[in-house]
């Protein structure tokens, strides 16, 4: 398990060099044969028996915000990228740039907030990050515009199996596919650590064209929904649950006959799984199967609480459950006819 | 020709939504069988059929699928809770009948609601009219899919059916490629799967063929009533050229070929400009190093509801214009 290093890592969309990085350096350990494409994608190659070509996607990136001005007194305003739960941003630690300069993102004190005001969450245009620093010249020393700005947020662990941290999404699937690759399977698959999900799938779309894989499986971290005020139906997936298979998202309609085979290894094999209850959001699987002339996918999430906030919360059982899940539907697909 | 009512009956009547279009492939394969020269179903499941020639590389795609609802939750009462699979709005199907691949059916009811133009899908749920616990479990699963459960009904000039959107297109092809007339051209007629959900089948077929020219067939809304659509498409008055929708401006040496044809060999034709919605011709025309692209349509009216109606002399117009396509 690569959690903790991997959460600690800063990898916003467009700018995942640490974390390809540390698995640059994590596969040339266990061995594994590699290259890095144009747009940034790792892709690693564990060969095995072979049946059809399988690639197995997650993504480096994580959501963030970047620098787009400093304003005269040194505060520096900034962007989303990729959709951050903005309601939250208010009063977080975070770092910026490569020298990870520490900032704290404000805004106008309660007390000066009228009625109206404070009942609503602060748009983005009405935060800024301050750095400590009084005067414009002063923080152009330590920050660019076009800077990538980063949560800070310690990997810890609590409860029975919970552990809370940054970026598990989808870096639950970064580490699951780095486990996967160390197991030496005899099982051909391509391992896919793709860029910039967050921002559109772009990296799955050109990795995906390179590799023109049979069949695919991607792993995420995806919305949890089981908190009180939710009513059962509404529960996309609830951490402590088990792994959760897709059967619809916004770019994928997953080929029913995949899902159900996911369904039955998961009952022989004794592995916690939930259908994930909702048509929202989308992945990797959207590209993947719709290039060149298409092709099945399956997804296979972790849940995680309070995702694209700087609080993740996932369960450990629930991680295990995914990378077993994948690690025998690899088997599977490659075990021949 | 005649208007064909006993196919277009069996078209209307099978079950095939979104990703889901195991059904009407086979009925389609069946109906076509004796006619083609190679059938192929690609990984998505897009059915291609294609005529051989030396000629120009013609893709012709109407979409097999057709929108319905993905049960997301099964609760112990038997209300089962869903999400829309295509373009279905929680405002219109409140009280309609649905039916499942195996014939069983449920209804849409909602929760208390105080404002039913705030109705949203989450407040609706599928009673399924059984009190047992076993039935219930036995019978439903996450990730089922139902459809509209409607009669086909037809008047000597029109047609009332569900998923005319877009088993009326298959049917033109299907006659097109029964009436197939000698070509030199290369002819691929594609059964497109998951259009509802964004043209992701006609995505990878176009990239597959890699064809010199395409045409969609689809359905398109027409401006009859007062107060509806501003459009100057019309029920009845022939074959619809789309000039443009949202994802397509057509090709104008389509528009040009389209348009002479229709002048030249008689066929009642109108222009079509759809200001929302797209068809296959979307992802066709950007495959690869692009296609010139256009679509013929039939106009009809309520789509995407239970009860579509379109009218059999437009189909008839339609399948003449493709047949003249494909002579050309």
């Amino acid at each position: 398990m690569f959690l903790k290093e991997l959460t600690e890592l800063s990898g916003v969309s467009g700018n995942e060099y640490e974390v390809r990085n540390y698995i640059k350096n994590k596969l040339k350990e266990i061995g594994c044969e590699f290259y890095v494409d144009k747009l940034g994608n790792v892709i690693a190659h564990n060969k095995g028996k072979k049946n059809k070509k399988i690639m197995v996607a997650a993504h480096m990136d994580e959501v963030g915000l970047i620098v787009s001005h400093i304003d005269s007194d040194g505060f520096i305003k900034f962007q989303a990228v990729g959709g951050i739960d903005q309601r939250v941003l208010n009063s977080k630690v975070v770092t910026i740039g490569e020298n990870k300069i520490n900032g704290v993102i404000g805004s106008k004190a309660v007390h000066l907030m009228k009625g109206e005001e404070r009942e609503k969450s602060i748009p983005i245009d009405k935060l800024y990050i301050d750095i400590g620093t009084d005067s414009k010249s002063e923080t152009e020393k330590l920050v660019n515009i076009g800077d990538y700005v980063t949560f800070k947020s310690d990997y810890v662990e609590f409860g029975e199996d919970l552990i809370k941290a940054k970026a598990l999404d989808d870096r639950a699937g970064c580490s699951a596919l780095l486990e996967l690759l160390s197991m030496k399977l005899d099982a051909d698959f391509y391992g896919v650590f793709t860029v910039m999900e967050e921002v559109g799938c772009r990296g799955a779309q050109t990795a995906a064209y390179s590799l023109d894989p049979d069949f695919s499986i991607v792993l995420e971290g995806t919305v949890s929904a089981d908190m009180p005020e939710i009513k059962d139906h509404s529960k996309v997936t609830s951490i402590g649950k088990g792994a959760a298979i897709s059967l619809m998202d916004s770019s994928t309609l997953y080929d029913i006959n995949e899902v159900r085979k996911v369904e039955r290894i998961a009952v022989e094999n004794n592995i916690p799984y939930q259908l994930r209850k909702s048509s929202a959001g989308g992945n990797d699987a959207g590209p993947i199967h719709k290039t060149k002339d298409g092709s099945k996918v399956v997804a296979i999430s972790v849940p995680c609480r309070y995702i694209h906030s700087s609080v993740n919360v996932a369960s450990i059982n629930d991680y295990n459950s995914v990378v077993q899940l994948a690690k025998l539907v690899i088997l599977d697909n490659q075990k021949g006819e | 020709m005649n208007y064909n009512s006993e196919l277009m009956r069996k078209l209307s009547d099978c079950f095939s939504p979104s990703g889901r279009e195991n059904n009407i492939r086979e009925l389609i394969i069946n109906e076509i069988k004796g006619y083609a020269d190679e059938i192929n179903v690609d990984a998505l499941g897009n059915l291609i059929v294609r005529k051989k020639g030396n000629g120009k590389k013609i893709l012709f795609s109407a979409h097999m699928d057709q929108i319905g609802l993905i049960i997301t939750h099964v609760d112990e009462k038997g209300f089962l809770r869903f999400s829309n699979v295509g373009g279905i709005s929680a405002k219109e199907i409140l009280g309609l009948r649905m039916i499942f691949d195996n014939g069983l059916e449920g209804v849409v009811c909602s929760e208390e609601i105080k404002d039913k133009e705030k109705i949203t899908m989450n407040k609706l749920f599928l009673d399924v009219a059984s009190t047992s616990k076993d039935f219930v479990k036995n019978n439903f699963k996450t990730g089922d899919m139902c459809v509209f459960k409607s009669e086909y009904y037809e008047t000597d000039d029109c047609v009332i059916c569900r998923a005319a959107d877009d088993r009326i297109g298959c049917y033109i092809l299907i006659e097109a490629l029964k009436n197939h007339p000698s070509t030199d051209n290369d002819v691929y007629y594609v059964f497109s799967v998951q259009e509802e959900v964004g043209c992701r089948g006609a995505k990878t077929a176009a990239y597959q063929i890699n064809p010199d020219l395409a045409i969609a067939v689809d359905v398109t809304d027409t401006g009859d009533t007062d107060n509806g659509t501003k459009m100057d498409v019309k029920l009845g008055e022939g074959a619809a050229i789309k000039i443009m929708d949202k994802y397509i401006i057509t090709h104008p040496e389509i528009k040009n070929l389209l348009t002479d044809l229709a002048i030249e060999k008689n066929i009642k034709y109108q222009y079509e400009v759809l200001e929302h919605g797209g068809t296959d011709a979307g992802p066709i025309h950007l495959s690869r190093e692009g296609v010139p692209s256009g679509a013929i349509s039939i106009p009809t009216r309520n789509i995407h509801t239970s009860g579509e109606i379109f009218s059999k002399s437009d189909v008839l117009e339609c399948i003449k214009l493709v047949i003249e396509v494909i002579k050309k």
